[in-house]
């Protein structure tokens, strides 16, 4: 049975709900009303609406500021309502940290593919963490470049075949994938890393939960928040969208383990801050005031 | 931050901080880089009792980017830097003009190319001028020679960078940077009164349609148009914004073109030249973008014979120089690089060159 849902005030103009009628489900305000430029069975408009449902249900639109990447989600500043900005490749977490301190009221997020926020973009992103930028980063990894056709990912799985591992990505020779969820579990400045996918209802839903306390979390100044999602990229993974999420369940969840890698709240902290003095409880220099 | 004009003794670094401040910047973000150390530091000492954040980031790539984000929020924001660290910045500034922020890059320029070395130098001339980033966009460019100048130019680049929407650089060199000067610094900008920016991405509060900051047109003629809308506004910047000093060039015969600290070297030069009786100017871009050829025209009507560009490079604004001159006056390069300075009686034995072939020409 759908769940009846209520609309945010500022969304009543938009339907006109009669007398004797429920919304049963609608657009989230937050989602723009337009035709999103993704291929049958990939996962990025699933990830956007959860997004923008979230946006919604905290009723934050009016104080979001996203930051788009570049690749195939680099269009998706016009597919929100919230003010966006389209940053250059894999600097989306320098673009957001700046915006961030600049309007510490906003909440802040960064939206990235694999191959923007694993490679390219690597020490923006690390960094970002270590610094426990109060945002939150939705990571889509789908083993590929998908934008431009289907090239090697930092996250393509070994053996996996793309258009530059023609003959199976060789770990010999370009090394292994990275596992972005594990890495930065272990720095200090992260509050809340998890990863989901998008393969089923119940895994959708446990995705939707995972953003949403990544985004409650930088409404309530808990720290950086990461939430990774397994997705799919049928059109160059070669298969049919069934196909492809067959294939990520058979191979890419096993590489990409899905779970709750770090949250400070669950560990009984309030916040990352927190946690980060209690690991460093035996560091004289760490546990003192400074100057200010 | 006094209210107040201050008459001080200040280091060239600190003062391009310090003015920055006074602009109304509240946003600063650098990567560690020699001849440019002071103004970060400064920053960090600074900034946070005005409110403020100084921020070191990660890489030169990064700080850049925070600059493109909080200019995107809506904030006077800036980055320094030294010529490689520049290099690093270039992808991030042409997003800026892409996408319209406007910021303050500071280049406080040593030797190249490459790792180079640590002395002053003017050979990033060509990359600030033509070629900061991919793609067709310039930015205004302004050289200071003084201390004065530091802090008068990055106070203005912050007015020119938010007038024009656009990126905008100061480009220093390391001499300027690391000597001490008396200064009067400029008034503390109120922030209330600093030009309202209805495109930032501030949150839409529910009050108006989403802004997007974006530098991408997948439509070609989409594309070009607002690339013809932004050099429609670097028309009004060309018409309105160059800046030069003009010294003895009223009956000069001989020009010398030079900016930053090359022209401090010339000036004394231009000196002892009219000591010996040669006819000599100077002729001193501030604003290198957009380059003051108002000011060439002027001195060619007044009878100028012959430009002599000094340079601490191997010969770059002397292509501008030949363009501004467009064949009606000859035009000779003096430079030395690689940290290396001129003397003045250097670029003297040059002037008494030229005079011997104009005394020849004249006969």
């Amino acid at each position: 049975m759908a769940e009846t849902k209520t609309l945010p005030v500022y969304q009543q103009d938009r339907i006109d709900v009669h007398e004797g009628e429920t919304i049963v489900s609608c657009r989230p305000h937050s989602l723009a009303d337009v035709v999103f430029n993704y291929c049958p069975g990939c996962t990025h408009g699933i990830v956007h609406r959860l997004i923008a449902e979230t946006i919604d249900e905290l009723g934050i639109e009016g104080t979001t500021v996203g930051i788009a990447p570049v690749g195939c989600s680099v269009m998706n500043y016009d597919f929100f309502n919230c003010d966006m900005i389209e940053a250059s490749h894999g600097r989306a977490p320098a673009v957001a940290t700046a915006v961030k301190r600049v309007h510490p009221e906003a909440v802040v997020f960064s939206y990235q593919g694999d191959g923007d926020l694993a490679s390219i973009g690597t020490a923006e992103t690390v960094h970002a963490a270590t610094r426990g930028e109060h945002i939150t980063v939705i990571f889509i990894n789908n083993a590929i470049y998908g934008m431009t056709g289907g090239q090697m990912a930092p996250t393509s799985l070994p053996n996996q075949v793309t258009q530059t591992s023609p003959y199976g990505r060789d770990v010999s020779k370009v090394g292994y994938p990275i596992r972005m969820c594990e890495l930065l579990s272990t720095l200090d400045g992260p509050a809340y890393i998890e990863r989901v996918s998008c393969d089923s209802t119940a895994h959708i839903r446990s995705a939707k939960k995972a953003i949403r306390r990544a985004f409650q979390n930088q409404v309530d100044g808990v720290g950086y928040s990461f939430v990774e999602v397994v997705a799919t990229c049928p059109t160059n993974w070669g298969m049919t969208p069934q196909g492809a999420f067959e294939w990520l369940r058979e191979n890419m969840l096993p590489y990409y383990p899905l779970g709750v890698y770090k949250d400070v709240v669950a560990d009984g902290f309030a916040n990352a801050a927190e946690a980060a003095l209690a690991r460093s409880a035996d560091c004289p220099i760490a546990q003192q005031g400074r100057e200010s | 931050m006094a209210q107040t004009e201050e008459r001080v003794l200040m280091k060239g670094n600190e003062v391009l901080a310090e003015a920055a401040m006074r602009a109304g910047c509240r946003y600063f973000f650098g990567y560690p880089i020699t001849p440019q150390t002071e103004l970060a530091a400064y920053m960090a000492r600074m900034l946070p009792k005005v409110g403020g954040t100084f921020l070191q980031a990660e890489s030169e790539i990064a700080a850049i980017n925070m600059v493109y984000g909080a200019a995107a929020a809506g904030a006077r924001a800036m980055t320094s830097s030294s010529s490689p660290g520049i290099s690093l910045k270039g992808e991030g500034v042409s997003y800026m003009a892409g996408a319209d922020l406007p910021g303050v890059i500071i280049n406080v320029e040593r030797g190249g190319p490459g790792l180079g070395g640590i002395q002053p130098s003017q050979s990033d001339y060509f990359q600030a001028t033509r070629a900061m980033g991919h793609g067709d966009f310039y930015m205004p460019v302004l050289a200071p020679s003084t201390v004065q100048e530091m802090a008068d130019l990055v106070y203005l680049a912050f007015d020119l960078a938010d007038e024009y929407r656009t990126p905008a650089m100061i480009l220093a060199d390391g001499m300027i940077g690391q000597m001490m000067e008396p200064v009067t610094l400029p008034l503390a900008r109120n922030l209330a009164d600093l030009p309202a920016k209805p495109w930032a991405t501030t949150g839409t509060h529910m009050r108006r349609t989403h802004n997007v900051v974006n530098s991408l047109y997948l439509t070609p003629q989409k594309l070009e148009d607002t690339n013809r809308e932004r050099f429609a506004r670097y028309d009004v910047l060309i018409a309105k914004e160059q800046r030069q000093e003009l010294m003895l060039c009223d009956d000069a015969d001989i020009v010398l073109v030079a900016f930053g600290a090359a022209s401090r070297i010339a000036r004394t030069a231009v000196r002892a030249a009219r000591d010996r009786g040669i006819k000599a100017g100077l002729l001193r871009p501030i604003s290198l973008w957009p380059f003051p050829t108002n000011a060439f025209e002027r001195v060619i009507s007044g009878g100028c014979r012959a430009f002599l560009s000094v340079e601490l490079n191997m010969g770059q604004m002397v292509q501008d120089v030949r363009l501004a001159s467009d064949g009606r006056v000859p035009v000779s390069f003096y430079g030395r690089t690689g940290g290396v300075l001129p003397t003045p009686e250097e670029i003297l034995e040059q002037i008494e060159g030229l005079a011997a072939e104009l005394g020849r020409d004249g006969e």
